[in-house]
């Protein structure tokens, strides 16, 4: 601690790197490419999303054989070169039975989201827009969210036919809650925003008002909302069918395909490894999506969450 | 403070009722005539009338409905159609491991959870952010019972650390008890550790951005007190409530979890159920499990009162 002083002028290092007057704005990169570098989440959901939608419907091509084929001569043979994810205890293989199995649970999930996200919509406009629905409407709702969402489709499931469709609609009902609450949470800010006033003063209908400033301000949360019900109904699903509420035995679902392997777990673990890696790829990939939209639709959601 | 409990006790009686009214109406339109079964297949239709109407199964839906409603307060819930015994019964021999199960998760969870969370959010942006936050979205997209195979495979069957499988009754001792639990809990505990650590994360990203914890950092307070102190009591709200609503995670994760681990519990009894369409004991279970996630919600609410002084009704 020599020198307290401020140094004099003529001592100060005389090149100092010349900044030009005005910084070169940061170009964004154009095109698919930048927007993948700007939201890697996103691009890394979509890209291994396409890569697991393409293995399910290029089945077929991709030499698997038929998924039902039984051969007890051949059965829990581990994984090799002729079987590749080896042969569940019924001489199924189970490389084919993933691949279709992939179809059943991509379909339980988009079906499952879009049907869920449709219902919650008409169910949240209404509630919010119609005063005295709102009370009842969800007063219903609280009473279905009180209900486990497992639990309440295990209770639907009982009482119905195994079926694909009676999954798709049990899990869509335990899920409608949720949007539901969520729209009207929209639609009730909405309300109060002075542009909406301004349209409601100058001549609008509802419906107008509706269609014109409602809806668009909830198509961003609600696609984000879609893609985690997505995920968690392909989740729900293999609980399901693990437990035997789900998906009849004889289609090859990954839940089933699991459950097929629940007994032989400790001397072959790879009847349920090969299906719950597929399985937990394809949710990540819907649930990095997710992220990667709510990120790009809403900074400030992603703030909060 | 009196009234606002008493308030909000009174809130929940509508949605029990609506939850009793949708569980009943599950047994109502069950596939099945009960006075058919029960009559047996050599009885002739005069006969199955009669057991219906000795079990006043032919009278309204409201007037059935009130009287299930009122011997669900006395606390029975109807005999299984399988074994014959009361549905309460039957809960009440398996509850035990099942409870231990919730609660061990919930504590190792809590235990877990906030603190990643709180560290998460310290070092937001970091690569230790990103992996926690990163692990926490793996732990949304692998079912449970996968886990729970992992670990078993894991830790018990390969390293044999821990039991693969079973229950032993706290009664047997607390080690045997816990031994058993761990696996089971981590399983469970997964989904549920990565929701409360990413809420713990987003709301003290929040909170550390206020005055106040500016001021606790500028008069030279330590920063784990800063952290745990000041910001995480002002998160709290937020991060119970979501400990509360994962409860229905825990409830739904723990039928799967039970199977994993052969553990003699409500799981155990929910699939047996569900195998032999035993639907008063579903509807029991059902009905259970829902009051009972209602009741911790109420809890939570009342606990809001307590942690934030702000909350005033």
């Amino acid at each position: 601690m020599t020198d307290v002083l401020p140094r004099p002028l003529d001592v100060l290092p005389a090149a100092a790197p010349q900044l030009p007057d005005i910084l070169p704005p940061v170009k964004p990169r154009k095109g698919l490419w930048g927007f993948m570098l700007r939201h890697p989440t996103l691009a890394i959901g979509a890209v291994l999303l396409a890569i697991v939608v393409v293995l399910a419907v290029f089945a077929p091509l991709l030499g698997t054989v038929d998924p039902t084929a039984l051969a007890p001569a051949k059965r829990t043979r581990e994984p090799s070169a002729l079987y590749w994810f080896g042969t569940d205890a019924f001489g199924r293989d189970i490389y084919s039975r993933v691949l279709y199995g992939l179809r059943v649970s991509l379909l339980v999930g988009f079906l499952t989201a879009i049907l869920a996200s449709v219902a919650g919509l008409l169910i949240g406009i209404v509630s919010g827009y119609v005063r005295a629905l709102d009370a009842i409407v969800m007063r219903m709702m609280d009473g279905l969210m009180s209900i486990p969402p497992i639990l309440l489709a295990v209770a639907l499931m009982a009482l119905t036919r195994a079926s694909v469709e009676n999954v798709i609609m049990a899990i869509t009902i335990a899920e409608i809650p949720r949007v539901s609450r969520l729209v009207r949470g929209v639609v009730l800010s909405l309300r109060e925003q002075p542009y909406v006033d301004g349209a409601i003063a100058a001549g609008s209908t509802t419906t107008r008002v509706i269609f014109k400033h409602i809806l668009p301000n909830t198509v961003a949360p609600l696609t984000v909302q879609a893609t985690y019900i997505c995920g968690s109904a392909m989740i729900t699903e293999s609980i399901l069918s693990f437990i035997g509420a789900g998906t009849p035995p004889i289609i090859p679902s990954l839940g089933n395909i699991m459950a097929d392997g629940r007994t032989l777990w400790q001397v072959k673990p790879y009847i349920i490894l090969f299906p719950a890696i597929f399985l937990s790829i394809t949710v990540l990939a819907v649930n990095l999506l997710g992220d990667g939209l709510r990120d790009a639709l809403d900074p400030r959601l992603a703030k909060r969450i | 403070m009196l009234g606002y409990i008493l308030k909000r006790v009174l809130a929940t009686i509508p949605v029990m009722v609506f939850v009793a009214l949708f569980v009943f109406s599950l047994l109502y339109i069950a596939p099945g005539d009960p006075a058919a079964v029960i009559a047996g297949d050599q009885a002739s239709p005069e006969d199955v009338e009669k057991i219906r109407k000795s079990l006043g199964l032919d009278r309204p839906f409201i007037a059935r409905f009130a009287e299930w409603s009122g011997q669900i307060l006395r606390g029975d819930l109807g005999r299984s159609i399988f074994t014959g015994l009361p549905v309460a019964e039957l809960i009440a021999q398996r509850i035990e491991p099942t409870v231990s199960l919730m609660i061990v998760t919930l504590l190792l969870s809590v235990i877990v959870a906030i603190p990643i969370g709180v560290v998460a959010a310290w070092m937001s942006g970091t690569w230790l952010d990103r992996s926690f936050m990163g692990l926490a979205v793996l732990g949304f997209s692998i079912p449970v019972f996968v886990v729970g195979y992992l670990l078993a495979y894991v830790f018990a069957l390969q390293l044999d650390w821990l039991p693969v499988q079973g229950y032993t009754p706290i009664s047997k001792g607390f080690w045997p008890w816990l031994e058993n639990l761990i696996l089971p809990a981590i399983a469970l505990g997964f989904v549920y550790i990565a929701l409360i650590a990413r809420i713990t994360r987003a709301t003290m990203l929040e909170v550390l951005s206020q005055d106040y914890v500016r001021t606790a950092r500028a008069k030279g307070l330590a920063e784990g007190g800063v952290l745990f102190l000041h910001a995480l009591k002002n998160a709290a709200v937020p991060i119970i409530t979501v400990i509360g609503i994962g409860v229905a995670l825990l409830i739904g994760g723990a039928v799967v979890t039970e199977s994993v681990f052969a553990i003699p519990g409500l799981g155990r009894l929910t699939i047996d159920a569900i195998v032999r369409r035993d639907y008063p004991l579903i509807q029991g279970i059902v009905l259970m499990f829902s009051f009972v996630y209602v009741l911790v919600n109420l809890a939570v609410d009342l606990i809001y009162t307590l942690v934030d002084p702000r909350i005033r009704y």
